[in-house]
């Protein structure tokens, strides 16, 4: 365990290293997102009052789709100097490489949703800060269950000519589910009064997608990233 | 592991053919030379030794175990320097060599690092982006890389690739260096004057078959020319 854990703190400090150093995809992603609620908000608040219930799913879709350039980006780098394969052929455990490579992506989103959500409490009128430590959980477990496919299969993908196109195509309706749950979670935490059970509920859900999709990938990583 | 054993290895993509029927050994200190032309499955060839690809057929023993049985340990005992250079550009020379020493578990990887940067030549810019080498200097940082760990095969894919005559003379003695201390060495290249006196023997691929090495004592050219000729269309 902490020769896997080793692995994973090396790759992850690798990935921020680059990212520090080029800051090439935090500014990429933050500014994407920014863009798309700021379109939604143009068209779904009219003279400062928004559509009610709209901002949960202005939020997911703005993590989705930065969280798609995020991984397609990520591992574009990997793919430019041939590195994955020196990942691979290093005697490290592989599925230590894609937590490593989880992590880095999860950290990354994390730092994105630190602008969103406060972006999009206040051109949504969301009540943000009502339950933090709740929405803060609900996010993290989305993320987690949304990364944990994406990075799958955006190591598998790096090799393939028609990548960009193929990983939303692969990975939105996988990632529908755990979409659900995010929106209906952070739905039920910002209503006026929030609804703790309904968010509860959705949490767990999102903790079973979590284990589901982490396991799984833990189990297939090795065999599919050797062609 | 002393002896890397193909047999009968071939490797598809789809309806394509990358490989078919090769079998070749490489024992401790012996260097084989992969010499064809473009698309001949060099690269594909070196992959599946590797351990990148697995072969569609037939098998790669390292020692007397396959890639499969060894896991970890056959990866740990290969060094691979790929056509693509396998470092990241937004990392100093030390940086990048510091995450591969870590990666493959080096006891004491600073010395190492060390060590391997003084190798290259390159300790006075050893804290510099490699983004801002020339091809040169990034090709022996990789060639580090590959040898940070003391591997006992050693993958060269094009190796003497934007290498000034003084590094290409440099690398030579080095991979002799190598050869001396036991290591099996696969090299594919197309620099037949520098392979040549250096292999100690040489596969002729042509469309991703083995080819006859004419032999008969002439230089390495010449048999790599007649090897291509003697090729079915």
């Amino acid at each position: 365990m902490r020769a896997f854990l080793r692995i994973v703190w090396i790759v992850v400090k690798k990935d921020v290293t680059v990212e520090v150093r080029s800051l090439e995809l935090l500014s990429t992603t933050i500014f994407f997102a920014i863009t798309v609620v700021l379109m939604f908000s143009f068209g779904l608040v009219v003279e400062g009052r928004a559509v009610q219930d709209v901002a949960p799913a202005i939020l997911w879709i703005a993590i989705a789709f930065a969280g798609t350039l995020a991984l397609g980006r990520t591992f574009e780098r990997e793919r430019q100097n041939d590195t994955l394969r020196a990942l691979l052929l290093a005697p490290a455990d592989r599925p230590a490489i894609y937590v490593g490579k989880l992590t880095g992506i999860l950290l990354l989103l994390a730092l994105v949703e630190s602008v969103l959500v406060p972006l999009v409490g206040l051109l949504f009128n969301a009540p943000i800060f009502a339950q933090p430590v709740r929405l803060a959980l609900t996010l993290v477990a989305g993320t987690i269950g949304f990364c944990a496919v994406g990075t799958l299969f955006a190591a598998m993908l790096v090799r393939a000519r028609s990548r960009d196109v193929l990983l939303p195509i692969m990975l939105y309706p996988m990632t529908v589910p755990v979409m659900i749950a995010g929106v209906r979670g952070t739905a039920a935490l910002l209503q006026p009064t929030p609804d703790l059970a309904i968010a509860q509920f959705w949490m767990a859900l999102l903790g079973f997608f979590d284990v589901v999709f982490v396991t799984l990938a833990l189990w297939t990583f090795d065999p599919v990233m050797t062609d | 592991m002393n002896q890397l054993t193909v047999t009968d290895v071939a490797r598809h993509f789809g309806r394509r053919k990358a490989l078919s029927q090769v079998n070749f050994t490489c024992s401790a200190g012996e260097i084989v030379g992969l010499l064809g032309p473009n698309g001949a499955g060099k690269s594909t060839l070196l992959n599946i030794l590797a351990t990148l690809l697995s072969p569609s057929k037939g098998s790669v023993s390292y020692g007397d175990r396959t890639a499969d049985e060894g896991g970890a340990a056959v990866r740990a005992s290969i060094g691979m320097l790929g056509h693509d250079l396998f470092l990241y550009p937004e990392l100093t020379a030390r940086e990048n060599l510091t995450f591969f020493g870590h990666l493959y578990g080096l006891a004491d990887v600073p010395r190492e690092v060390a060590n391997a940067l003084e190798q290259a030549g390159l300790s006075a810019r050893a804290d510099d982006l490699v983004s801002s080498f020339s091809r040169g200097m990034r090709q022996r940082v990789a060639l580090e890389r590959a040898l940070l760990h003391g591997p006992k095969l050693i993958l060269l894919d094009e190796p003497f690739t934007g290498l000034d005559q003084a590094s290409a003379g440099a690398l030579v003695a080095r991979l002799r260096n190598r050869q001396q201390a036991g290591c099996m060495i696969v090299l594919a290249t197309h620099d037949l004057e520098i392979a040549d006196g250096l292999l100690t023997r040489a596969l002729f691929l042509i469309g991703g078959k083995p080819v006859a090495d004419p032999g008969g004592g002439a230089q390495l050219r010449e048999r790599y020319h007649a090897a291509v000729a003697s090729a079915p269309a």
